[in-house]
Parts: structure tokens; sequence; C-alpha cells
């Protein structure tokens, strides 16, 4: 098992949960002192999306919208056509959702340098219920030409993604969730856009994933170790460009792969990755997402086992597709 | 330039717009006539711009954001020496830098992509924040829409945001022609009382006679003395504006001349030389009250 470049013990009980969400606070801050073009708008959800740090450390490079998620994404093409890096904050079901026309027209075709980011996406929203879980913000984010979708595992992977962001020039998407789950990287876990990690090495099963399901995905691993099944684990956080050739080069040694990811099977990251697979090297396929539903309210963990995201669907995806190759 | 001459630049630009439009076979009308005045206003006298050089970086910043006009504004920016007007002629075809919306990375001088409408006043105000609050620069940003796109929720959550900041570096100026494809603005979705609309959001608001140069040029000057405030200015205009047949009627919003028989206008085919004869002559008829 080559798990070096994640922290030791990886399955402890009492492993350190952080809201993946903190560690794009944690990015802004560091880009604050080292870009003063970047800048952070935000929607009426400064506390909650992260951006009250920033906002309190660079208050001229704050700007308060208010309820206005079209405005946002509006005045973010006009603030980057100026030269600014503007990071533009809301929801996932707001911002992509609401305003992918704005962004669609005023900056990806407009070619201007906003980076959007979408807070409280997938299921483990919880108890605000459907309404709130964004679980469809990557299909329509990855299908706009000149987009970079980013989906971190962890805080300290968002921090990462977060500062590598504002170093690209171009449209970025990242997604961040708001529950708190494992924070299993370390300083020291490569991380690239258009990358993607083996944070376990396998030859029976390869399981992509994003977001949370990535330590979901090490889990089941580790548990279908014990009963003979050796599974490689990809974290696939740059859903968009995707890392074809980590992908394919996982998929020829083990012959069959499992997606994992909080969102509608339909058109996302697994979507993504048939695409690369049906052109390139074809093979057994299942998807760990949601089934063409809506959401509803209960507690995370509830709602991710109800609906078949956790670490026992991966686990049960991977026996099914074992038996088909 | 003096009045006379800048109402005689409009006036060339009408025709350079009927050019186009045959030549293209679709793309609107009306709009482009009804604001040939107020661009050549703003690009031969109002703004700091130059054709030669248009990303100098404290140019004024213009923006469309009713980006289904664009056949005036290309045009205007031929004459202004951005591009050739010979490229006129390829409006909407394939290969064009004249799209038929406009596309800011196809063709310098054009500042954003519009068409969905709605879209512009926020860019607009964008820039001005960054103008503004940010970067302290001189320059100003003017935008123009239509008033069917007022319609749109996005416009007034950008009017909210401009009367927030007190962007008095922005200046809007609205196509005040009354018209949308459906049909009248006031039948459609009524705007009316409009400038108290924007007054209530904390802008100033001007309302001129679109078609009077004079009056347009002396309300954007207004408008650079207006501290605390951004300004709005209604642009009262004519859809059509020279063309007899197409002055106040809606069914030519969206249709090129003689791409069909439309009621009360020549038949088809002979609708382009008319509309060229009437603003050929138009030249006479010009009514200067500053000469």
């Amino acid at each position: 098992m080559k798990t070096q470049i994640l922290i030791e013990n990886l399955f402890a009980e009492d492993i350190k949960q952080v809201p993946i969400r903190n560690g794009y606070g944690e990015g802004l801050l560091v880009l604050g002192k080292e870009n003063p073009n970047v800048i952070v708008l935000c929607c009426d959800l400064t506390e909650s999306t992260r951006s009250q740090a920033f906002a309190e450390a660079y208050p001229r490079r704050f700007v308060e919208v208010g309820v206005a998620e079209q405005n946002l994404a509006g005045l973010g093409a006009g603030m980057a056509h100026e030269g600014k890096i503007p990071f533009i904050t809301s929801y996932a079901t707001f911002s992509p959702g609401r305003n992918w026309d704005q962004i669609r027209v005023s900056i990806c075709y407009s070619g201007n340098n906003v980076k959007i980011v979408g807070s409280h996406a997938g299921i483990s929203v919880g108890p605000d219920g459907a309404t709130h879980q964004a679980m469809e913000d990557i299909a329509i984010t990855r299908t706009l030409p000149r987009m970079t979708v980013l989906v971190p595992a962890d805080a300290i992977e968002a921090r990462k993604v977060t500062i590598a962001a504002a170093k690209m020039n171009g449209p970025v998407y990242i997604r961040l969730a708001r529950e708190k789950t494992p924070q299993f990287t370390t300083e020291e876990t490569p991380f690239e856009i258009g990358k993607a990690q083996v944070f376990r090495a396998g030859k029976d099963c390869t399981i992509a994933a994003i977001g949370p399901q990535v330590y979901y995905a090490l889990q089941a691993a580790e548990e279908l170790s014990k009963s003979g099944i050796d599974c490689e684990v990809l974290n696939m956080v740059s859903v968009k460009p995707m890392d074809d050739a980590t992908l394919v080069k996982s998929v020829k040694k083990t012959g069959c792969v499992v997606t994992a990811e909080e969102h509608q099977i339909m058109g996302g990251m697994g979507s993504a990755a048939a695409e690369v697979l049906a052109q390139k090297l074809p093979v057994p396929q299942e998807f760990v997402g949601m089934p063409d539903h809506f959401g509803e309210s209960g507690e995370p963990n509830e709602l991710i086992a109800k609906w078949g995201m956790d670490k026992k669907a991966i686990i049960n995806a991977v026996k099914r597709v074992v038996k088909r190759k | 330039m003096t009045i006379r001459e800048l109402e005689q630049k409009a006036n060339d630009i009408r025709q350079d717009i009927i050019k186009m439009l045959v030549l293209a076979k679709s793309g609107h009308s009306a709009g482009p006539l009804g604001m040939a005045d107020v661009f050549t206003a703003l690009y031969f006298d109002i703004m700091n711009v130059d054709g030669n050089n248009p990303t100098d970086p404290n140019r004024d910043r213009f923006v469309l954001s009713c980006g289904h006009i664009n056949p005036v504004w290309y045009a205007t920016m031929a004459h202004k020496g951005y591009f050739p007007t010979s490229e006129l002629a390829t409006l909407r075809k394939l290969g064009t830098r004249l799209h038929g919306h406009p596309h800011n990375e196809a063709l310098p001088g054009i500042e954003n992509s519009s068409g969905p409408l709605g879209q512009g006043l926020s860019q607009a105000a964008g820039m001005a924040y960054v103008g503004l609050k940010m970067d302290e620069k001189p320059w100003r940003v003017y935008c123009v829409m239509s008033d069917g796109e007022q319609d749109e929720g996005q416009t007034w959550e950008a009017a909210m945001f401009a009367g927030k900041y007190k962007l008095r570096n922005l200046t809007a100026l609205m196509d005040r022609n009354n018209i949308q494809i459906d049909g009248h603005t006031e039948d459609i979705m009524p705007l009316e009382p409009i400038a108290d609309k924007y007054r209530a959001f904390g802008w100033h608001v001007l309302e001129v006679d679109g078609h009077n140069i004079r009056e347009i040029i002396d309300a954007c000057s207004e408008a650079k003395a207006i501290y605390e405030k951004p300004t709005i200015i209604i642009c009262h205009t004519i859809p059509g504006k020279g063309v007899d047949f197409m002055e106040y009627r809606y069914e030519w919003h969206g249709t090129p001349p003689d791409a069909s028989d439309i009621k009360g206008a020549p038949k088809k085919g002979t609708q382009a030389a008319e509309a060229l004869k009437q603003l050929r002559t138009l030249g006479g008829r010009i009514q200067s009250e500053h000469e």
C-alpha cells in the first residue's frame, strides 16, 4: 500500500474533520497577501462561504453584492476586464446554478478571468434540503468551453486549488462542501490543475472519486482488500481538464472502474470519465452518484447512505463491476 | 466636429446600416437606425476613444448591453477608424469579425460580448467600481441599453448596485424607442414611470430627444458634473429613424430590408433602394437649431 502522500493513520477513528470550504478561506488569505489584484465578491453569504477573513483583512478588495447572483457574475466579468482576479462566491445552487447564462456569456465566451466558487455543493448540505443541495453544478459548468472545473477532496486541497486557480488565466469553477469531512491529505500531497493523483495503488478495480467521496473510496478500498479485491483509488480533483492519461493507465491495469461523487450521475465527473474511456479504453463502469432524483432534508450521513454515495455504496459498486470484467 | 457635421456623420452611418443589413440578409433594422445619433455623439464627441488605439488604458469604456443593435456599433466604429468600412459587408458571414451579436475577442474596441439581454449594466458597473473605488482612474464608463431589456431582473440588480456604491463615473443611455419584438413596450410589459424607477434606485435621471445631438452631448456633460450618483439618460428615439416606412414600426425590429413584405412598406426587393434614397436626401431635411 502506497499512502505516504497522505496522512499517517489514514483510518484512525479520531481523524481530524474540517469543512472543505475552510480551505478556500485560507487560500484567499494567502492570495490577499501575494496578489493585490485578487478580489472577492459575495452574495450575502460572507461567513458561511468562508470569505469573512478576507473581507476583514482587505476591505477595499471585498465587494458585498447582496442577494443578486446574476449581477455577481456580471460584476465579476467587468472587474476581470479591468485586470482584477475576482472570486465570485455563493452557494453552488445559486452560482453557477441561477446565473449560468451570465457565466456562459459574460465570463466564458468573453474570456474573462473570473473564479466561480460554489460552496455547499452535494447532498451533504443536509437539513437545508433539496433546494440547497447542488447536484447538477459539475454538469452545467464542465460543458462550458474554456471552463476549468476543480473539486477538492479536503480543506488542505481546497487551499491549494484556490491558490492555483488565481495563478491560471481563465474561468474556473471551484466546488466546495459544507460539512466537516476527514482531512487526509498533507501539505506534501501533490496538486496540479489537469492532474489526477493515485492515492492508493491496486490491480483489480479503479475507483475514481472527487470531493468527500475520495476518502470514502479509500475506506472502501481498505475494506475490500480484506475480501481479496485490490482497488486503486484516484483523486480526480481536476474534473476539467481531466487527466486522461492517469485514468487510462489505471484502468488498463485494473480493467474496470467505479466513479464516485456527490452529484447527479448524469453529466457529472463519472460521465466525464466515461467520455474518456469510451474513446480510449472501454471497460465496465459503475456510477456512484445521485440517480436522477432530488435530495431531501436529513443529516448528511443519513442522506449519503440513503441515496447511495457512501463507503458501502462504493463497495457494492466495486463488487458489481469486477463481476462484469 | 460641429453639430451639423455630426448629423451628417449619423446619416452616413444610417446608410451603411441599410447596406450591411441587406447583404447580411438577417438582423435588426429599427434599433440601429434609431440609435445612430446617440452613437455618433458618443464616438465623435463625448467619449475619449481612439480608433487607432483601442486598448489605451485611459480610454473611456463603452459597453453595449443590447447586442442586437450592433450594426450601428459596427458602422460607427468603422467610421471612427477601428477597421475599414469595406469590412461592414462581412456582417454575420462565416469568418467575419462582425458577428451577429458582438464578441469582444473578435474585434478590437469591443469591450464586452452581448446578446442575451440584461447583462451589460452589471459589467459596466463592475468596470466603474474598479475605476472609482479600487484603482481611482479618470476614465468613465458608458453603457447603452434598450428599453425592452428593462424587463430583465438583472438590469435592476445592477441598477441597485450602482446606486448603492454611487458610481458617478457610470453613465447609462437607454434607447427609449417603445418597441420590442412582440410589440410596444407598454403592451408587452409596461415600463413607465421608468424615470421615477431609476430615481428611486438612486440614479440621476435625464431625458433627451435621442435625435438631437446637442441635447445628447449636453446631458453627458451634465452627468460628468453629478457627484454621488450614477446617471441614466433616457434617449427618446424613433425606431427606424430616417426611413419613413420603418419609423415607429415594431415589425422592423428584427427584420432586415428586402427580406420580407411588410405592411406599409415598399415591395420586397425595393425596400433598401427606397430607404437609401430617403437617407441620402435626409441631409437637406435636417433641421439643426444650432447652425
